[in-house]
């Protein structure tokens, strides 16, 4: 197969914000106040640090989302992993989180980018992810279609 | 619900069968165009039958695709009801960032500049 079959699913949500991009970048990286609207957590803005982010756990869930921090430019550019079963999730059963801040009139335009991640292939996930936002794209066309 | 965006196996193996782009390009285009024959689908895949024919026996095997017997050829249509733990896992996590955004601007509002 080639390196195309080992494609990474990547997910984007957006928002402009009414706030100063510095603003923003204090809720993404003060622990106090990324416990106020993600999960209680250790982040620290240093790459390599290893933090936890912890939701309620549930049946079906340990509530332990294992991270390391990537890519750190304040005001710009946050990224870090994301483990869903905790510190000992598999590389291949991570995603990839990545803040995008870009100062837009007097507020923000604030982007999330989650994408799948094979540490085997990180040189190609960046041009990868575009088959799999086309195919949900032509897929909810072609639902429409058929409603 | 799994915040933790863990994918149950029938997600995960949806995610697999899908992932490659050939395969995908087959199964597009049977949702695009409907029914068609193997040596249809081959003629445009860019790849040889034999490698047409492996593809569509995978994506029969995760329920993707049906295929019906008609003197010496096979014809196959995909089945869209297939993709629904696909659909309900990607709302799952939109609903997820949506509603943490959501907390964000409300925490970002009593923040002091």
């Amino acid at each position: 197969m080639s390196d195309a079959a080992t494609e990474t699913l990547s997910f984007v949500v957006e928002r402009e914000l009414a706030h100063p991009p510095e603003k923003i970048w204090r809720a993404l990286t003060l622990p106090h106040l990324i416990e106020e609207w993600l999960m209680k957590n250790d982040f620290e803005p240093v790459v390599g640090h290893k933090f936890t982010l912890r939701a309620e756990p549930n049946p079906r869930w340990s509530g332990l989302v294992g991270c390391e921090v990537l890519a750190v430019e304040p005001n710009k550019e946050l990224s870090y992993t994301w483990g869903p079963s905790g510190d000992g999730t598999p590389n291949n059963m991570k995603w990839v989180v990545t803040w995008t801040l870009t100062p837009k009139g007097t507020g923000t335009h604030l982007r999330m980018e989650q994408s799948g991640f094979r540490p085997d292939q990180q040189q190609n996930y960046k041009g990868a992810k575009f088959g799999w936002q086309r195919f949900f794209a032509n897929l909810e066309r072609t639902l429409e279609r058929i409603d | 619900m799994s915040y933790g965006f863990q994918m149950p196996d029938a997600q995960d193996l949806l995610f697999r069968t899908l992932a490659d782009p050939t395969r995908r390009g087959i199964f597009e285009r049977l949702c695009r165009d409907g029914e068609q024959s193997v040596g249809a689908l081959t003629a445009r895949a860019g790849v040889s039958q034999p490698a047409v024919s492996k593809h569509l026996g995978v994506l029969k095997q995760a329920g993707l695709v049906r295929d019906r017997h008609q003197g010496r050829q096979t014809h196959y249509s995909a089945q869209l009801d297939a993709l629904a733990p696909l659909m309900d896992w990607t709302s799952q996590m939109a609903a997820f960032w949506q509603s943490r955004f959501d907390r964000l601007e409300d925490l970002l509002k009593r923040m002091d500049q």
